[in-house]
């Protein structure tokens, strides 16, 4: 849908897991969710976690792929392995810096979220965002994120020395710039060239 | 005598719950075939009552679509709702009238119509020939349309002539009701959910609004989004609690002592709204002489809140210009349900937060139909229009749009707990009920099993053999809410348009019809002359015409055209009324807001030593009431399949208990084994059990029947247990549990 970005703001999951059976309602994926919400450590906590493939704008899983079965689209969604051509290896679930494509070992196929094509190539919200109660998973326009919500939006990940910009966003405290998670990402290792 | 004909498990395997996983067809051919249209409807479930569209394909419901345009969710759905369809075509579905037949395989055996309604009008004849009129009782329930409910109330008064006529709702608002009817003259929700966003503060008190009132959570977010802070006080950390600017872990059986002190602490420090006070209340001296002794320190003790955390709670409330108090079950279950919801009510009008946009307190009702279907009739005190049945006044206007006399309408009979224990004292003989699984929902399960037992003739309206139905001796197969038109009224107090999506299938027959053919069968043809639901309604209206909930000016048109319209509407040019006591106009004749005195009582069930830890229940996210619906939908079983003993660390330690241990809770009543989920999310001395599993999961084997003694809702959130450590895993996990792979924490994994 043009003029439309997708949002995660793990902050308002409530974990109730409307989304992951929204996502196996649609009708590409056929009772199969493509995304998951995991607690974090419910023993000490409520809190909750949607993950939904985060469609890098150079996407790892597609790189390392040796049957070259991952496509990235024009409008930037990275879609599901082709059937045809996924020799089951997993080197993609291996490689994804967020831990998304799942292998369906019945399938021998890589599964993983592509954003619903099926839906917003038709002017239609992607299942997971339309339903989400909480709207931790939004997909609306970034003018109304700007003007909505307290939280902002980032789509720059640093893992170490490696940046990673994606398609979707994840709403950040406001005046982060980037999610950095590498205590490198924080050290002082002499100028850098 | 209604004993199951068959043993339990029998009965389970013939009539389930079995697990529907797909829609007909499975999804390949769903996803093959487009649907015929899409039906713009409301969930069957809660009472939020989302907007959904149903996908319809040869008269069955194969899936779902968001409903965007509808202003209250806008799309969005609970997990319940996007797998709701899964209830219809459904193999465990009723098609077929039953009549109870221990020789048959299956315990029942298929009836005619004729047989099965002449069967049940026969017997229900003869006991009220022998016993008297009120030896036969009625049970409804708040997931029925508001025409099924004001038809069921016509029909117990009218048709049977018994006073004894209750719902399901006692054990869901009523405690709420009863105490906005006395404080404020009415009884509903004063705020549309679209002020929650322009509170400067919202508190949320005994309601788990993630897990109960999903939808709910994003008007809260919203609000936090333009600043707003959140207070939630809970004996758990439920999951809008990950966003509290501010938790209160309320001991269970307290909320009421928090309030006092709150109030208090208002008082004090003068943060009162004096002129809203002196212009639009009554009885506010009396009521700051009651709470001068609840001091922090004493409130402190009382509930296990810190009192910096009382004092800055009362403070926020009480310096913000628009605060709301959300609450729902966890204050409303207690044997001083009405005193809990009376104080948070002084609370709300002594700070003058209420009748303004971002200002009041808002009852969260339950089910689906929890607000419409306690207005119009099947409540034991109430005639259409939200009328009390002791008024003459209401009396003469009921009467004359049934055509009878005033005299003929029955007094108020017993609510839904006291027709339970009228059927154990054997003082009512009959019970027809619909829309009610009192096995798993009522407390004290196996007095409830005990009362059943005694049941000279029990029938039962149902789509699916709930636990309760095994009793039955007619089971008369109704219809599934997409399966009949009518309204229903959501929790904001907007009434809505169910739409008839499909026919019932088989030889169902839609609920209604079921009740009318009773009634004519009955001899009572004239007063039952309805052809469509629309024929009800429009006497519905005219019933209620003058009382407080005043429908007449809501047509269906009107409501399909402006997405609902909140009553009371007194005529077809009126434009509703999203939000009650605007300008400080309240209901009473005076039109002022009456604060009430409340007074401390301790629990009914109380902890001591042989039972020193706190019982308390409620809901999850997948399941809805007690199951009969939500237990047969595949995805929600495997989200959260059995019930868990939720206890914190520190008490398992105490105990011997680790995560995933087998623990059997004994109460005063029974006791249960379930599987032990240590967290730090609960209070330490308090163990939580969701209710919604019947057999040896039930909850409700361990709650008690203390009522409060006002509203009659059972004491479901404050009970005293014990903990035994079980040596290994009870029979029921081989019969019931289905095996399913876990994540690290225990929870299982979706297929």
């Amino acid at each position: 849908m043009f003029g439309y970005e997708f949002y995660i703001d793990p902050e308002r999951c409530i974990g109730c897991q409307s989304c992951v059976n929204a996502c196996a309602e649609c009708d590409t994926h056929r009772g199969t969710p493509m995304i998951t919400v995991d607690y974090l450590d419910r023993r000490n906590s409520i809190a909750t976690v949607p993950a939904i493939c985060m469609h890098c704008d150079d996407p790892t899983c597609a790189e390392v792929c040796p049957a070259d079965a991952i496509k990235k689209g024009e409008d930037g969604v990275v879609q599901s392995a082709l059937k045809p051509r996924c020799v089951a290896c997993s080197n993609c679930v291996l490689a994804c810096p967020f831990g998304i494509p799942k292998m369906m070992t019945k399938l021998e196929l890589m599964m993983k979220c592509d954003m619903c094509y099926d839906r917003t190539s038709v002017g239609k919200r992607p299942m997971c965002a339309t339903v989400c109660p909480s709207q931790a998973l939004a997909y609306v326009t970034p003018e109304r994120i700007a003007r909505e919500r307290r939280e902002k939006p980032t789509n720059v990940f640093q893992f170490g020395n490696e940046t990673v910009t994606t398609k979707v966003y994840m709403m950040v405290p406001p005046g982060t710039q980037a999610v950095a998670v590498d205590v490198i990402d924080f050290m002082w290792e002499g100028a850098q060239a | 005598m209604a004993h199951p004909p068959r043993p339990y498990e029998e009965l389970l395997r013939g009539y389930g719950p079995h697990l529907n996983y797909a829609p007909p067809g499975g999804y390949e051919e769903q996803r093959e075939k487009a649907p015929d249209r899409l039906v713009k409807t409301h969930c069957c479930f809660c009472g939020q009552q989302c907007g959904i569209q149903l996908k319809v394909r040869d008269n069955q419901v194969v899936g779902f679509e968001p409903w965007e345009d509808f202003p209250f969710n806008q799309g969005m759905l609970c997990p319940k709702g996007v797998r709701r369809y899964l209830q219809s075509a459904h193999p465990d579905r009723l098609l077929d009238p039953l009549l109870r037949t221990p020789r048959a395989p299956e315990g029942f055996r298929k009836a005619s119509w004729d047989e099965a309604l002449d069967f049940t009008v026969r017997r229900l004849r003869e006991i009220q020939e022998r016993h008297g009129k009120d030896a036969v009782a009625v049970y409804g329930g708040a997931s029925l349309t508001t025409e099924k409910s004001y038809l069921l109330g016509k029909f117990a008064r009218v048709a049977l002539g018994t006073r004894h006529i209750d719902y399901n709702g006692r054990l869901c608002m009523v405690s709420a009701g009863t105490a906005y009817k006395l404080a404020f003259g009415v009884d509903r929700s004063p705020n549309p959910w679209s002020d929650i966003p322009e509170a400067q503060v919202v508190f949320v008190i005994g309601a788990n609004i993630a897990e109960c009132a999903p939808i709910t959570t994003q008007y809260i977010w919203r609000c936090r989004d333009a600043g707003g802070r959140l207070i939630v006080a809970d004996p758990r950390m439920t999951p809008v609690t990950r966003n509290a600017d501010l938790y209160l872990p309320v001991r269970p059986g307290t909320d009421l002592a928090l309030l006092q002190g709150m109030l208090h602490v208002i008082i004090r420090d003068r943060l009162t709204d004096q002129d809203f006070i002196a212009a639009h209340t009554t009885g506010f001296d009396e009521v700051a002489q009651s709470v001068a002794a609840w001091d922090p320190l004493t409130v402190a003790n009382q509930t296990g809140v810190p009192p910096e955390a009382i004092e800055k709670a009362a403070h926020w409330i009480g310096e913000a210009e628009r605060a709301i108090l959300l609450h729902a079950r966890g204050l409303e279950h207690q044997s001083k349900g009405v005193e809990n919801c009376l104080a948070l009510i002084n609370l709300t009008l002594a700070c003058g937060h209420i009748g303004r946009p971002g200002a009041g307190c808002m009852m969260i009702t339950g089910q689906g139909n929890g607000q419409g279907g306690r207005e119009h009739g099947q409540k034991c005190d109430q005639l259409p229009g939200q009328r009390s049945i002791a008024d003459p006044a209401a009396r003469e206007h009921v009467a004359r749009v049934w055509g009878i006399a005033p005299e003929e309408i029955p007094q108020a009979g017993l609510s839904a707990v006291e027709i339970m224990e009228a059927i154990h004292r054997g003082e009512i003989k009959a019970l027809l009920s619909i829309c009610f699984n009192p096995l798993v929902s009522l407390p004290d399960a196996n007095f409830t099993r005990e009362a059943l037992e005694k049941l000279e003739f029990f029938g039962v309206v149902d789509f699916f053999l709930s636990e309760t139905a095994h009793f039955a001796d007619v089971v008369l197969a109704g219809s599934l809410q997409e399966e009949e038109e009518g309204v229903v009224c959501s929790a904001e107090g907007r009434v809505i348009h169910i739409q008839k999506a499909v026919d019932p299938p088989g030889n169902a027959w839609p609920d209604s019809k079921i009740y009318i053919e009773l009634a004519r069968r009955l001899g009572k043809e004239k007063h039952f002359p309805y052809t469509s639901p629309r024929e009800i309604f429009a006497e519905l209206r005219v019933a209620s015409k003058g009382g407080p909930a005043d429908y007449t000016g809501i047509t269906y048109e009107r409501i399909d055209r402006e997405m609902g319209v909140f009553w009371p509407c007194p005529s077809e040019d009126h434009p509703g009324t999203p939000r009650l006591f605007e300008g400080g106009k309240f209901f009473h004749p005076d039109g002022k807001a009456r604060f009430l005195v409340t007074e401390w009582r301790p629990s009914g069930d109380p902890v001591d030593e042989d039972f020193p830890i706190y019982l308390t229940t409620g809901r999850v996210v997948n399941q809805y009431l007690s199951g009969t619906q939500t237990r047969r939908i595949g995805p929600l079983v495997d989200q959260f399949p059995s019930p868990r003993l939720e206890i914190h660390p520190r008490l398992a330690e105490a105990q011997g208990i680790a995560d995933g241990d087998w623990v059997t809770i004994v109460s005063r009543r029974d006791r249960i084994t379930l599987q032990a989920m240590v967290v730090r999310t609960i209070r330490p001395d308090t163990v939580f059990i969701a209710y919604h599993w019947a057999g040896e999961r039930s909850a409700n084997r361990l709650t008690h029947r203390t009522l409060d003694p006002r509203s009659k809702i059972p004491e479901f959130k404050v009970s005293a247990c014990r903990l035994e450590k079980a040596p290994g895993p009870p029979d029921w996990v081989k019969s019931e549990l289905p095996a399913l792979p876990r994540t690290e924490s225990g929870l299982p994994i979706l297929r």
